[in-house]
């Protein structure tokens, strides 16, 4: 396959994937922020939104304060954005476009569809009341993307890179997520104070019901964490992502006759590393050291994907 | 009614339509109309329509009256394309050479090496097969029963085949029946042919199967639709400048799996814009060092750089000449009469007699830059005028021929509009021409210019495999109107 091709179907994902993030972002955030009790809690909750976003610097360069009306707008239609919602819905039509016979057409239709609703759509339409049946429709458009692209494309080299491409970019959210709330994860968090807030890290990675399913027992920081990093039955966690990224870079080198570089051997790494980890070394050795190093690796992971298969 | 319109009621090749036409309720075709258009929308065949505002991804009307050709007609006519395509490759081959033609005094010397399409880069290089146009698309209009001119060359970049192929799939769903009675040559096979032709190109030193793309300026040229297509239908890659990259004077695209080489480029980009190292400085499209291989034998490009120096309009009346002089053959299709203004004869006649003649600017293309004196107003003729008395070089004029007229669905009904049609002529190792065209028509009453451009529309062209309908004597219209409408 062309690497152009495998350029824009492993973006397209990403995009996708990330509107997805940053709607289920905001919802959480959302949340929070009406149950925060003060003005700073509350902004507090926005900032956090933004960090682990990953964009608070563009935000705070054009503003001063992080309030609920701007932080919204930032993160759906601000065009300096390149995070937000509008910008990754037309980004991902975008490379679509440009590779328009390697895509399904139902996946070309559910993007375009998305794309031309989210174009006509107008700002006061998602703001206030409207926000949460807007941030829905945004998550229902990527997971009929996400449908699509699984139940249509044939199984070849480029819904490898379609999947990986949302595999990589989950698990940078997650981590992104958990590094930005890891101090209420901390064993000695005080539940009374701490409870709201675990909560809404597990709704954000749309785990609320499942960690019932898993552990069956009151909140503790303890199983959120390995939940949230060493199950590999939520489809969120990272070593569930990891290994879904480990998986498809070797069926890609496989479908090439044993291709393989630094990309395979560090998606290897981070796999074994989560694979064979147990969350209390792991909380015994730092959450925040930890994830900060995960987080690094997924960024060069994506560098060396792109500089084996795309920019070579 | 003007121009044929009579007389091609009268053809027997018609004789099945126009019963169908009269059979059929004009509410009928008007719904049958809407169908076609929404089948084009959803396939998303486009066309880019520039400085008039507006979207400027556009439909080009589809008219689902068919343009009928009998198999004897069609046989005449591509015999006369295959002898002009091979004269417009000998010349080309000639320019690049030994210039003989003009040695022999049958063109000026300026023509040829003042010309804007020229190439001197070629000189001296013989491409694979001595093929330069291996893509041609020849335009020509009809007078009279088996009278057909050669309106336009085209041995750059043609485009539109793919209007021929999608015309005819919307027709075979939307008249299943009616398609049948005709027993139409197919079309579909042209994608083959076209691979065919390309691999043909490939250079002698390509070792087994030739690894062929399509070179497209990307998703914002008009034609981008057409690419896609084009390649998917042939199995090949649509690649992009940036794809390619060129190593020791061979070219490789880029993929997954590491560097692929390439041995023959259907490009569908202009000359200008091919390699920034020879040509425009200033392109994004193309690929660095692609004339460098290219030249060194190591790759082949479809069609030849330089080619457009054929279907120049200061060349387009030498044609018939090339024909005798390189073929030995009169020609078969006869070029329009054609005035240069840089004469001083054909000047002061073209200035005398605006008000007849269709006037054009011999670097314009698309329908751009162009007069058509008996409907142009008094101030717009004027303008032409000064303009040809300025730079009369640029301009050629034509008489506006009676031109055939092929019956045509409007709003306010059949009527009789004027089309032409552009036949796609393949040469490789032969010259492979596929039975059909794409047939433009005018769809403003009375108007000559077809260009898509211009609000131009097309048909499906279809060429029967025999001189009639199949069942045009034997079955009753009532019947077979009643089928048709299931």
């Amino acid at each position: 396959m062309l690497s152009r091709t495998a350029d824009c179907l492993f973006w397209l994902s990403r995009y996708m994937e990330r509107a997805g993030n940053i709607a289920r972002g905001l919802e959480v955030a959302a949340r929070m922020a009406s149950v925060a009790g003060d003005e700073a809690g509350e902004e507090e909750v926005w900032r956090s939104l933004l960090v682990a976003a990953g964009c608070d610097e563009g935000f705070f360069g054009k503003h001063d304060r992080a309030t609920q009306d701007k932080v919204v707008h930032w993160l759906v239609f601000d065009e300096d954005n390149h995070s937000a919602i509008a910008s990754c819905l037309a980004a991902a039509r975008s490379n679509a476009r440009s590779v328009r016979t390697a895509l399904t057409v139902a996946m070309w239709s559910s993007l375009n569809d998305s794309w031309n609703e989210l174009r006509a759509m107008s700002v006061d339409k998602v703001e206030g009341e409207k926000l949460p049946g807007f941030l829905e429709w945004v998550r229902e458009r990527v997971l009929l993307f996400n449908g699509a692209a699984h139940d249509t494309m044939l199984r070849d080299e480029a819904w490898r890179f379609v999947h990986l491409g949302t595999m990589l970019e989950r698990a940078d959210c997650t981590a992104r997520l958990l590094d930005v709330r890891h101090e209420i994860l901390a064993p000695e968090t005080d539940g009374a104070v701490a409870h709201a807030q675990w909560q809404a890290l597990l709704r954000s990675v749309s785990a609320g019901r499942a960690y019932q399913w898993v552990y069956r027992d009151r909140l503790q920081p303890r199983k959120i964490a390995e939940l949230l990093i060493l199950r590999p039955e939520l489809p969120r966690s990272l070593m569930a992502c990891h290994s879904e990224v480990a998986k498809t870079l070797d069926a890609i080198a496989k479908g090439q006759g044993g291709r393989t570089g630094e990309c395979h051997r560090l998606a290897g790494e981070m796999q074994a590393k989560l694979n064979f980890g147990r969350i209390d070394s792991i909380l015994a050795g730092g959450l925040h050291g930890f994830l900060t190093e995960l987080i690094e690796h997924t960024g060069r992971l994506g560098t060396e994907i792109e500089a084996f298969y795309i920019r070579h | 009614m003007n121009g044929l319109a009579g007389q091609i009621a009268a053809s027997p090749a018609y004789a099945e339509i126009q019963r169908w036409l009269a059979a059929t309720p004009p509410e009928d075709l008007a719904r049958k109309r809407g169908e076609a258009e929404h089948l084009f929308r959803r396939i998303g065949i486009t066309f880019a329509v520039y400085g008039e505002g507006g979207d400027p991804e556009r439909l080009i009307p589809f008219d689902i009256i068919p343009r009928i050709m009998a198999q004897s007609e069609w046989q005449r006519l591509a015999a006369g394309l295959t002898q002009r395509v091979k004269a417009l490759n000998a010349f080309l081959a000639d320019v690049y050479g030994k210039q003989e033609i003009i040695r022999a005094g049958k063109m000026p010397r300026a023509l040829v090496v003042e010309n804007e399409a020229l190439r001197p880069v070629m000189a001296g290089f013989t491409p694979p097969g001595g093929i330069y146009t291996h893509i041609s698309g020849i335009d020509l209009v009809r007078t009279g029963p088996d009278k057909f001119y050669v309106l336009e060359d085209n041995c750059r970049t043609p485009s539109g085949v793919s209007y021929m192929l999608e015309n005819r799939e919307a027709m075979l769903r939307l008249f299943p029946r009616l398609c049948h009675r005709h027993r139409i040559a197919p079309v579909s096979r042209y994608p083959e042919e076209l691979l065919t032709t390309l691999k043909e190109a490939a250079p002698p030193n390509c070792p087994g199967d030739p690894n062929v793309v399509l070179l497209t300026p990307g998703p914002f040229n008009s034609a981008y639709y057409e690419h896609c297509f084009l390649a998917d239908e042939m199995g090949i890659e649509v690649v992009e400048g940036g794809d390619l990259v060129v190593q020791d004077k061979r070219v490789f695209m880029r993929t997954t799996a590491g560097p692929k080489r390439v041995d023959v480029i259907y490009r569908r980009i202009d000359d200008e814009f091919l390699d920034p190292e020879v040509f425009r400085e200033d392109s994004l499209v193309g690929v660095p060092g692609l004339m460098g291989a290219y030249l060194a034998g190591n790759v082949a490009l479809a069609n030849a750089p330089g080619g457009g120096i054929a279907d120049d309009k200061a060349i387009y009346p030498y044609v018939p000449d090339m024909v005798r002089f390189y073929l030995g053959e009169e020609p078969l299709i006869a070029n329009v009469p054609t005035y240069l203004c840089e004469r001083d004869d054909d000047r002061k006649y073209v200035l005398e007699h605006l008000d007849e003649l269709v006037v054009k600017l011999c670097k314009g293309s698309g329908g751009y830059g162009m007069l058509v004196g008996p409907h142009a107003t008094a101030a717009e003729r004027a303008d032409f005028a000064a303009r040809i008395k300025a730079k009369p070089a640029d301009y050629i004029a034509q008489p506006t021929l009676a031109l055939s007229t092929c019956p045509t669905l409007g709003d306010k009904g059949v009527a009789p509009r004027h089309v032409d049609l552009r036949p796609f002529v393949l040469s490789g190792k032969e010259v492979r021409i596929v039975p059909g065209g794409l047939t433009r028509v005018a769809l403003r009453e009375g108007s000559l210019v077809v260009n898509s451009s211009q609000g131009g529309g097309t048909k499906d062209t279809w060429v029967l495999e025999g001189e009639g309908p199949l069942e045009a004597q034997t079955d009753a219209p009532g019947q077979s109107q009643s089928q048709e409408q299931r």
